[in-house]
Formats: structure tokens, sequence, C-alpha cells
């Protein structure tokens, strides 16, 4: 039965595609049987809108009269890189402003951009024969800038940990606030919605994807960082840790704050809401199998956030229907849970890739270049060395 | 019984206690202490819930007017921004009496301002600020 790119492609252009919500198919295939179901759908849509720090933008501002070679740039006062070409720079969403800390960052730029409000832009220059300007103070828009796009080193993450805190004190993670004594459980993740978890190999999710970024079509450009295929992997094949991660690109100009919205973690930092959906098409029954677990066939591994080394201890795994329950079993406790990624906006996500694709004739792009696979590249860690050691 | 908020206002080092006392022993009203703001130099604020008739109520204020406090109703409460929520449902982690939950089905949140003790615990806790104390 295995239907093959062009022939969904075809399906596609001609808008007689059968398009599901990952949901829906999941829905569909308790319903009507994997192959069946596999059979009658062609593309199944993912979506997620969690916190994603490793996320920033791209920047032309154009050349003033005379020219500027900006070497300091502050954006409303949140700092974005220098180091690059002369009106060129990159904002990072968890940069802190440098009057307001943490609760006005790179990613309140960002949605300050999106929502059309001007934004003040103060730069320094060394002033070269060339650029012989060496400051310049102004507004921009949006609209203004000549090109603004997204390039997100790493973002949806495939699966992530289940947060504890067994220590007597309240602590401050990016996994929100974890109360004492395992007073409560939080947990970041779409869950059955989650693209990763969707195509936990990596078969049709690759380098060259066409995807939804923050509300704008955008692509994989890449493998994210930190993507490590290696993690244990349960009996379907799905990992139970954090493990697959994406870099995506993506027009700033045509995304919406609907679908990106900035965020502060107290005593953390700054971060942002990203909302990325993945199409997936429906080639064959092995793929149908893994679209169609649901929350109760995924699962997340439990670690203690109170100990603070690289490895943390692990509590064992939970499934993601317990964690919406409510409430979870933790060394023989009833601990409360609370998610951080928002499942409404996830199924939001998937329903707007699910009308692009159905209506808008989204077509789906075949991997150029594979993600790393299992058994292709090894994570290191970073270890700490002084120069004589090398 | 009727349960009522009130916010009051009273003068430098005005002793509370005994007010509060005279609430429960002459007024027949039962108050819970939601959040206080006290420095003895200066005017402190306090969130008081009361329940009891409403005969008890109007002469448990006139009480404390006369007192020196100054009384309004609920001007101080936890407002929730549904524009700047995106569920993300993170508050309902730090909501000790469940006052924030998750619809079981949409996963949407939803507050029942009636459980809300004015811990504070969401305002810290909600990445998008969107919910604030205005005391
Ligand atoms: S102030 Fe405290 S009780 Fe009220 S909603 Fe927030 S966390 Fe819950
Ligand atoms: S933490 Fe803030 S954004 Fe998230 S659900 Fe609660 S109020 Fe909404």
């Amino acid at each position: 039965m295995a239907k093959t790119w062009e022939e969904i492609n075809a399906r596609i252009a001609s808008g007689s595609a059968v398009v599901l919500t990952a949901e829906e198919f999941a829905a569909a295939a308790a319903d009507e049987g994997v192959s069946a179901a596999a059979r009658r759908v062609d593309v199944v849509t993912t979506g997620t809108y969690g916190p994603m720090c490793s996320s920033g933008v791209m920047i032309n501002f154009g050349h003033s009269d005379p020219p500027i070679k900006m070497g300091e740039i502050t954006l409303n006062d949140v700092p974005a890189s220098g180091g690059l070409a002369a009106v060129d720079t990159y904002l990072g969403v968890t940069e802190p402003s440098r009057t307001r800390g943490i609760e006005y960052g790179g990613a309140h730029v960002i949605e300050d951009l999106l929502r059309g409000r001007a934004v003040r832009l103060r730069a320094t220059g060394p002033g070269t024969d060339c650029y012989p300007r060496t400051e310049i103070d102004t507004w921009v828009t949006l609209e203004d800038l000549n090109q603004a796009y997204f390039f997100n080193p790493r973002n949806a993450y495939q699966n992530y940990a289940v947060a504890v805190n067994t220590t007597d004190q309240a602590l401050y993670t990016y996994l929100g606030t974890l109360l004492p004594r395992l007073g409560n459980a939080t947990y970041c993740s779409a869950g059955a919605l989650s693209p990763l978890l969707n195509d936990p190999t990596y078969r049709t999710i690759g380098v060259g994807t066409r995807c939804f970024v923050a509300g704008a079509p955008g692509y994989v450009a890449w493998e994210g960082t930190q993507h490590n295929p290696h993690p244990d992997r349960d009996e379907n094949g799905v990992p139970v840790r954090p493990a697959g991660t994406l870099a995506v690109i993506a027009d700033l100009k045509q995304a919406s704050p609907e679908f990106y919205s900035a965020a502060t973690f107290t005593k953390y930092g700054v971060s942002s809401f990203m909302g990325i959906g993945v199409p997936i098409p429906v080639l064959d029954e092995d793929i149908a199998a893994t679209l169609a677990l649901t929350d109760a066939d995924l699962t997340a591994t439990i670690y203690d956030y109170g100990v603070q080394h690289r490895s943390r201890p692990s509590f064992g795994t939970v499934t993601y229907a317990q964690l919406r329950s409510g409430c979870i079993e933790v060394e023989g406790k009833q601990v409360p849970t609370g998610p951080i990624s928002s499942l409404p906006v996830a199924r939001r996500i998937a329903a707007e890739l699910k009308r692009w694709v159905a209506e808008e004739r989204f077509t789906l792009a075949p991997p150029l270049q594979q993600l790393p696979q299992v058994g292709s590249q090894s994570f290191k860690p970073l270890e700490v060395r002084t120069g004589e050691a090398i | 019984m009727p349960r009522k908020r009130l916010d009051l206002t009273f003068p430098p080092r005005q002793s509370l206690k005994p007010v509060i006392y005279h609430l429960v022993k002459d007024y027949d009203l039962v108050p819970n202490i939601l959040r206080a703001q006290i420095h003895p130099a200066q005017e402190g604020r306090m969130v008081l819930e009361v329940t009891g008739t409403k005969e008890s109520y109007a002469a448990g204020v006139a009480f404390l007017e006369g007192q020196g406090l100054t009384v309004s109703e609920a001007a101080s409460d936890i407002v929730l921004d549904q524009e700047k929520c995106v569920d993300c449902g993170l508050c309902t982690a730090v909501c000790k009496p469940d006052a924030l939950t998750l619809d079981p089905e949409a996963q949407t949140l939803v507050f029942d301002k009636d459980k809300c003790v004015y811990c504070e615990a969401c305002v810290i806790a909600c990445p998008r600020r969107a919910i604030t104390l205005s005391f």
C-alpha cells in the first residue's frame, strides 16, 4: 500500500489530499484500524508551542547616510550581536535588557516587532574610511527592515524531562517553579502532537522539510543543536528522554504573534513560546503506526532538578496521559503536575497546518539530507580543562 | 452565609489584633486574612475576607470605620489578562488551592476566583506575566 511523496504531493496540488491532525489520526486509527487509516489518509499534521530558548532573528537594517559599521547594537536596550557585517545582526531571544533585566529581553523585542511596534535601535561603530559614522539612534519597525528571519538553532525537542524537586527549597528553573519536597512536577511537550515524537527515527523530517514556524511557512535548516538520536527508546522506538532537535528558518514578516510569545521565567531568564508544526506524509503502515500513538503510549522520564549535576537522578518514567491527568506518583507520593507547553495552541497549530496542506496546497518536501540517525554521532559533554592539559 | 472581601487601610501604629478580635466576638463575623502589608511606622494595608450575615457585616464595617480604618470592598484582586495568557498551564503547578486548573478536555486555563487565597505564587510563575495583583 506504500505511497510515494510524489503521489501525495499530486493529491495536495489537486486539492484532494486527506489531511488529519495527529490527534485526529490516532482517533481514526483506533476506529478503523491502522492499515485502513494508513490507506485513507495522506498527511498528518503536528504542532507544539513551548518555550524554546535557542531561537532568534537575523536582521539587516539597511544603510544610514553616512553609513555606519555597527559594533555595539541594542534594540530597546537589548544587546544584539555586532559580530556580523556592517548592518547585519543576530538577536537572540534570551538576551536580557540592560535596563529591565529578564522582564524584557530579545524575545520581547521580537514580539514587539511582530505586533507592528516601533523599536529603538542604537548602535556605535569604530568609524572607518568606508563607514565614517560612529553613532546612530533611531526607530525601526518590522516593515522597515530589509530582512528579518527566524534562525532558530534548536527547536521542537523530541520529548523532554519531567522536573521534580526533592530539596527543602523552591527552585526557579526553565521548567518553572519547582516546589520543595516533591511539591509538584512540570513537563514540557505536546506529547502525541509533538512533531518529532510522530517521526521518532527522522524518516520524513530532515534538512529541507517544509514546516510551520510561528505562523510562517519555513524550513528545517539543519539538525538542531544538541540533536542526540541515542537516548533510551521504548518498544515503539520512541525516545523516553530529550533526543532529536531541529534548526528552523522562516520569515519573521510572515509570522504571527498568535504563534509567538515572549516569556520570562522568574530567577531564570528570558525565553519565547515558539509555534512549530511539521506535516508528515503517511507513506506506509510503519509510519502510520507511530502516528497513531497517543499520550497513553508516550512516556517521559522524571528527573530530580534538586541535584545540580549534568546527570540528574531519575525517578523512572510516566506516560503523557498520566501527566495530563494532573497528578502522578513519585516515590510513593501523589504529586500534582503542570505543563509548560500549551496544548490548546499546539492544537491550533496542527489545525492551521492542516488547513495549509488541505486548502492552500502546501506541498511536502522530502529531506534533501537526513538528520543524524541512531548510531551516527555521539553526544559530547563539555569538559572543563586548563590550558596546560591541552 | 455571604462572604465578602474587604480592603482595609489603617493608620501607622494602629493595633489590628483587638479590631479583628471584636469582629469575631461582637459582630459574629468570621475573618480570614488573605494578605497584609504592615510596617509599624507607615500606613498599613490588609485584604480581609469576612463571612457573616448582611446585618453583622454592615455593623462590622461601621465598627472598623469608627476605629479610623478606611474600608473598601475588594479593591485588590488577582487579575488574569486573557490576551496575554497562552494556556501553557504552568501557573496550575503552583496554585495549591486549585483556583487555577486546566479544563480536562480543552486543556485551557480555568480560574475559580472563589478558591484563590492571594498567595501570589502564580504571579511570579507565569512566564507571560499575565497574572497580576492589584492591591
Ligand atoms: S494567588 Fe495563589 S491561590 Fe490565587 S490563583 Fe494565584 S496561586 Fe492560586
Ligand atoms: S502561566 Fe500564565 S500564560 Fe500560562 S496558563 Fe497560567 S496565566 Fe496563562
